[in-house]
């Protein structure tokens, strides 16, 4: 039996026994991505809206701001959040570095301007469709906003998902900011990174395997609501 | 709102004139319809009626004040209805007043009962026909009590009953004192529906006359041609 294999059947070995270790991490994975997410859909979504339908200067300037910050490097991100919570740094007295919440804190400044980037240019395209019809009703321009995230909503669930995989899959800032302590900021990506640089191959490819099952999981939730819609709503 | 008086209204767009020095009065009452050959320039003079499209030379006057804030609504040839419920679509025109949800849907549900979409209030609105679209399109201006009414082309490509009941709740919608400024090329319904008819052709009215007199003994000979099929066609803008 090659190593590989070897993992592979220790790894199942460890999910099928419900080790608490693996246990421990995927809830907190799942914690801190989970928050993440929302913070960035609640902050996201909203900010792509505001740009797909607003007009007034510096709009374009900030589309393209909103679209380079897509590809943010997440270590970067892990760095500034670093320096903001670090001792000395201004949000140092809440003690927030080497925490979950620090952790949520980076990988949100991640995922919200990536769903914003995606929401703008949903929300655009529906407000080429709309804007007649909502001009002529009279909408207020905040009311344009909530109706047309309202009826994307199952468009937007793709921006979701694509918070959701970076949060999940995302490793460098999580590390920087929460410092991979066990028990405490341990994720299933920083633990694979650990266990994989320790020889420890079966706890590694455990995590990645329940770390894909996540994301498969989440995207089959994703496809089948998406379908649904398209049912309902012709 | 009335009498609404346009004069020398002009809009250019792409090097071409689309209104050219346009005057019209309308009253208070009635249905106007609008005749004339593609790119005459009727749905750019609707657009401007409800503010879409601005002017670059002329003057509205509405009655005496200034454009008002509500009052008029406008139903496009192909209107755009959100991936919501029949119900929901209707309620979206009742936003702007910033009523209770409770008082919205009653409303919304109401016109729904006037023009026939009541049993499908729940349903998508997407899902509907074309003729039941275009009557939910009318019940979204409806509902919100309009002074003045624009439809631009409003049963074109529909069957003849869909046809019919547009017409019928067209009708309806005017005895409740909504003025209404109505774009088409069938001829039979402008006989059926008109009070009077304004002829546009190159972005000016050539003419304005009670519906019997303009069939009956139309003045220009751009009208007289028109009604005979003969008028050259040009592009439409």
């Amino acid at each position: 039996m090659n190593a590989f294999s070897l993992a592979l059947s220790e790894a199942f070995a460890l999910l099928a026994g419900f080790d608490h270790r693996v246990a421990e991490i995927v809830g907190l994975s799942l914690q801190v991505s989970g928050l993440a997410v929302l913070l960035g859909t609640l902050i996201g979504l909203p900010l792509g809206a505001c740009l797909g339908v607003g007009r007034f200067p510096g709009r374009q300037l900030l589309v393209i701001a909103l679209n380079g910050c897509m590809g943010l490097p997440s270590v970067v991100v892990g760095v500034v959040v670093y320096l903001l919570l670090s001792r000395s740094g201004p949000l140092g007295s809440m003690g927030l570095l080497y925490s979950p919440t620090a952790m949520v804190l980076a990988q949100t400044v991640l995922v919200a301007p990536l769903m914003a980037a995606i929401a703008r240019q949903t929300i655009e395209d529906a407000w080429r469709d709309y804007e007649e019809e909502f001009r002529v009703l009279r909408l207020r321009w905040i009311d344009s906003v909530r109706v047309l995230l309202h009826d994307c909503r199952h468009s937007l669930l793709v921006a979701v998902l694509a918070g959701l995989g970076r949060a999940m899959s995302e490793v460098g800032a999580v590390m920087i900011v929460g410092g991979n302590i066990d028990r405490s900021t341990r994720t299933m990506t920083t633990a694979i990174a650990l266990e994989t640089s320790k020889g420890d191959l079966p706890l590694a490819v455990a995590l990645g395997l329940v770390l894909l099952a996540v994301i498969l999981v989440l995207n089959g939730l994703a496809f089948v609501v998406r379908q649904w819609a398209m049912r309902r709503y012709a | 709102m009335f009498p609404l008086r346009l004069r020398g209204l002009r809009w250019e767009a792409g090097g071409r004139t689309i209104l050219d020095g346009l005057d019209l009065d309308l009253e208070a009452e009635g249905i106007t319809i609008l005749l004339g050959p593609n790119g005459a320039g009727k749905s750019v003079l609707l657009r401007t009626l409800c503010g879409l499209v601005e002017p670059q030379a002329g003057e509205i006057d509405w009655g005496g004040g200034g454009r008002p804030e509500s009052g008029v609504a406008m139903v496009f040839q192909q209107p755009r209805m959100l991936r919501d419920s029949v119900c929901g679509n209707v309620e979206l025109a009742l936003l702007p007043m910033r009523l209770a949800g409770v008082e919205r849907r009653q409303q919304a549900l109401a016109v729904l009962e006037r023009v026939g979409l009541a049993h499908r209030a729940a349903d998508s609105a997407r899902a509907l026909s074309g003729g039941e679209r275009q009557r939910l399109a009318l019940a979204r201006a409806w509902v919100t009590r309009p002074r003045l009414l624009l439809l631009d082309e409003p049963t074109a490509s529909l069957d003849p009953s869909s046809v019919d009941a547009i017409e019928r709740i067209v009708r309806e919608i005017r005895t409740e004192g909504t003025r209404i400024l109505m774009t088409t090329h069938n001829l039979g319904q402008a006989t059926r529906l008109a009070d009077d008819v304004v002829f546009i052709d190159a972005g000016r009215v050539c003419e304005h006359a009670p519906v019997q007199r303009f069939f009956a003994r139309p003045a220009s000979q751009a009208a007289r041609l028109y009604i005979q099929g003969e008028l050259p066609w040009r592009m439409a803008f």
